[in-house]
């Protein structure tokens, strides 16, 4: 599936993140790992609450996906989805086809584009002001699946339908960003985190 | 050593063996001119599943998801993808605290009086991580890679092995 990015969406159209977010978190089911990075891993916690959640703060800053995908190669028998903004992926693009190389059919990728650095204070990404279409780079890099979405009533509708479709898929998401929403913040320290993934992992592998 | 130094002191049959008798799962890597040799070797191993990197920071998050995934990946680079790697090892190795495993190629360490920076950085550069190590630098070496790797692999701590390479 693709969508073509004819139509980018206008600032005051762009998606809220926390409703963006809420329709991931519905589409979940205990078969999903979800990474969560910067912004969204401050919103999330507030939304959900799951085992197989994992909040990759603190990071390095780009780590996301490809944390994502090893994930991914080690427990085929898992969907993981990771949640990373623009900001992340720009510092790592060839992690793009790092995913499509590994053939990681169970990997979701959904890019929260904000056009900002939003944890640092919202200062602008180089593709602010460069016209960057994600899902082309994805469709280019050999992601099977792509779509794109600036409208929450069709996210609603069709997202689902995406992350089922045979991966890797990336998902590109136009999503406001929150002012003064510094710093990534986890509900709970990191190495709590890696251990409960890791017991939690292990009991669903026996 | 002399100037017409090998590549690289293993060949990529003794590495694969070596790496799955030890209990490798995966080899992350991004290979230089020395390490690439390897490349059938790993790829055609049936015990081993090689995952190839873009840029080397990469691989470190990659293992780290392998790791806790149940599997047991080895990371493989170049002294310069160390160097370019170093915010992601710190946030897998210290941050994560997970025993992530790697091997080193120094770059033109076999050289005689080659001034590379890629190796002249080298063990400073682990030592300044703190990341214990260990050299190959002489064929009768070689054994320390997999008796340091299962140690490592047994204890469950991280650590490297640095292997001296020829020139680039």
């Amino acid at each position: 599936m693709t969508e073509p990015n004819e139509n980018p969406a206008e600032p005051d159209r762009r998606m809220n993140l926390t409703a963006a977010l809420e329709v991931l978190a519905r589409a979940r089911t205990d078969r999903h790992v979800v990474v969560t990075n910067q912004g969204s891993a401050r919103v999330w916690p507030q939304i959900a609450d799951h085992p197989l959640d994992f909040h990759y703060v603190p990071s390095a800053m780009g780590g996301a996906i490809p944390f994502a995908l090893g994930l991914a190669l080690a427990r085929p028998d898992r969907e993981v989805i990771t949640v990373s903004g623009d900001g992340s992926l720009l510092m790592s693009l060839g992690c793009l086809v790092t995913v499509t190389a590994s053939h990681a059919a169970n990997l979701s990728i959904v890019l929260i584009d904000n056009g900002v650095y939003e944890v640092t204070g919202c200062q602008k990404t180089p593709a602010a002001t460069a016209d960057v279409d994600y899902a082309g780079l994805a469709r280019s890099a050999g992601f099977p699946n792509v779509a794109h979405f600036w409208d929450e009533g069709d996210w609603q509708r069709r997202g689902p339908k995406v992350l089922a479709l045979r991966g890797p898929r990336f998902i590109s998401l136009e999503v406001e960003p929150v002012r003064g929403g510094y710093g990534p913040i986890a509900p709970c320290p990191l190495l709590e985190q890696v251990t409960r993934l890791r017991e939690r992992l292990a009991q669903s592998s026996k | 050593m002399t100037a017409n130094a090998p590549p690289s002191l293993f060949i990529g049959s003794e590495i694969a063996e070596s790496l799955a008798d030890v209990g490798f799962t995966h080899v992350v890597w991004l290979p230089d001119s020395a390490i690439g040799l390897w490349e059938e070797a790993l790829d055609s191993s049936p015990r081993l599943t090689l995952v190839r990197v873009c840029r080397e920071g990469e691989a470190w998050a990659l293992a780290a998801g392998l790791h806790i995934g149940g599997k047991k990946p080895l990371v493989v680079m170049q002294t310069t993808g160390l160097f370019e790697s170093g915010d992601a090892l710190r946030n897998v190795l210290f941050d994560m605290e997970l025993p992530i495993l790697s091997l080193i190629g120094a770059r033109s360490w076999l050289v005689p009086g080659s001034k590379d920076s890629a190796f002249r950085f080298a063990e400073p550069i682990l030592k300044a991580w703190g990341i214990d190590y260990r050299l190959i630098a002489r064929p009768e070496d070689k054994p320390l890679l997999a008796e340091y790797f299962a140690e490592r692999l047994k204890t469950g701590r991280a650590g490297a092995v640095v292997v001296a390479e020829g020139p680039p």
